[in-house]
């Protein structure tokens, strides 16, 4: 598919979500199973996303010491949970990344 | 001086410390989106066409890995549910405003934005009931009220305004810097920063560990459609350890 249109069918469903309760609801409520799945579509979504990125190199499942990036991401998890800064855990993951890779490539 | 103005500016206002970390969140993005192959103006035009962070975010991986269209379609949906709930949060806040205004309104409709302005009418709120009670009704605080989406709009297009500019000059640096950085690690670094807030109980980590792992077994499996299975039984597995703890 072309990138544009996937752009433009990507943009107007996410507006669509954004538009749809505040077009049509007065004050009608979202049914509760859906608010539960809902909220854990977040935490989910992006452990599903990280995991692999973190984990693989290439198709290779990279499960050693010798995965700089999984140390990174070990010690960025760490940084966001003791400070939740988002710049801070960013900041502190490409350092470590960055100096393991200084000091062992 | 227009009713409307102090509202756009106090909206404003309020966003303003967050738009500092919104920042570099815009410039990675672009520097993702040129590291993928996307042209310049398919990176900026992503930003308003989109507008929504962290898809984004993912979009960029999605689209370097060749992923077919729909599957990257359904992922940044997915990524996106969330804004259903903003939705239906703060419908009531705009249901006497006319269908043209929702319609306008509801592009600005992000994280950011929904955080600030509920938080302000949640506080409208509360001030009039005091007010009711005292049988005091401040022209004032009725005018506010009044405009309150103008206090949504302010917050709206400061943060849209500041993405645009941080998208352009993520896209201007991306140009220039070299591969060696592997700044391409910040996309996973910028994911932990937004998930690690979200485990705030035991079903949400669970529910998490649970679609990480499916999602690496699942890696190989083609179109990439391991990361969309991952998510839902991820989501089915919170749903069910909700209704059990």
């Amino acid at each position: 598919m072309n990138l544009w249109l996937i752009m433009i069918a990507a943009g107007v469903i996410t507006y669509g979500l954004r538009l749809i309760f505040i077009l049509l609801v007065g004050d009608r409520e979202i049914p509760d199973d859906i608010k539960t799945g809902l909220y854990f579509v977040p935490p989910t979504v992006l452990t599903a996303i990280i995991l692999p990125e973190v984990l693989f190199s290439g198709d290779k499942l990279q499960l050693n010491f010798g995965n700089f990036r999984l140390i990174a991401s070990i010690i960025a998890v760490f940084v966001a949970w003791k400070t939740k800064s988002p710049i801070l855990t960013v900041a502190a993951g490409m350092i470590i990344l960055w100096v393991l890779q200084a000091l062992f490539i | 001086m227009r009713p409307q103005f102090p509202e756009f500016i106090s909206g404003l206002k309020a966003v303003l410390p967050i738009l500092i970390g919104v920042i570099p969140f815009g410039m990675i993005y672009g520097v993702l989106a040129l590291d993928a192959g996307m042209l310049p103006v398919q990176a900026q035009a992503m930003s308003s066409i989109v507008f929504a962070g962290s898809s984004q975010f993912i979009a960029t991986q999605l689209i370097g890995g060749s992923v077919i269209g729909i599957v990257i379609v359904l992922t940044i949906v997915i990524v996106n549910l969330r804004h259903l709930l903003y939705s239906a949060s703060i419908a009531p806040y705009f249901k006497n405003l006319s269908k043209t205004k929702k319609v306008f309104l509801a592009y600005f409709l992000t994280d950011e934005a929904y955080a600030v302005a509920i938080a302000h009418f949640r506080s409208l709120d509360r001030e009039q009931s005091h007010q009711k009670q005292a049988k005091n009704n401040s022209e004032h605080l009725i005018i506010r009220s009044k405009y309150k989406y103008y206090y949504y709009l302010g917050a709206g297009f400061g943060l849209w305004s500041i993405w645009q500019i941080s998208t352009a000059a993520g896209i201007y640096l991306g140009a220039i810097i070299p591969e060696s950085w592997s700044l391409d690690f910040t996309l996973a670094l910028t994911l932990i920063a937004l998930v690690v807030p979200t485990f705030e109980d035991r079903a949400s980590l669970i529910a998490a560990l649970v679609a990480g792992l499916i999602s690496v077994f699942a890696f190989t499996m083609p179109y990439k459609i391991g990361l969309l299975v991952a998510a839902f039984v991820g989501i089915t597995a919170g749903v069910f350890l909700k209704k059990r703890l």
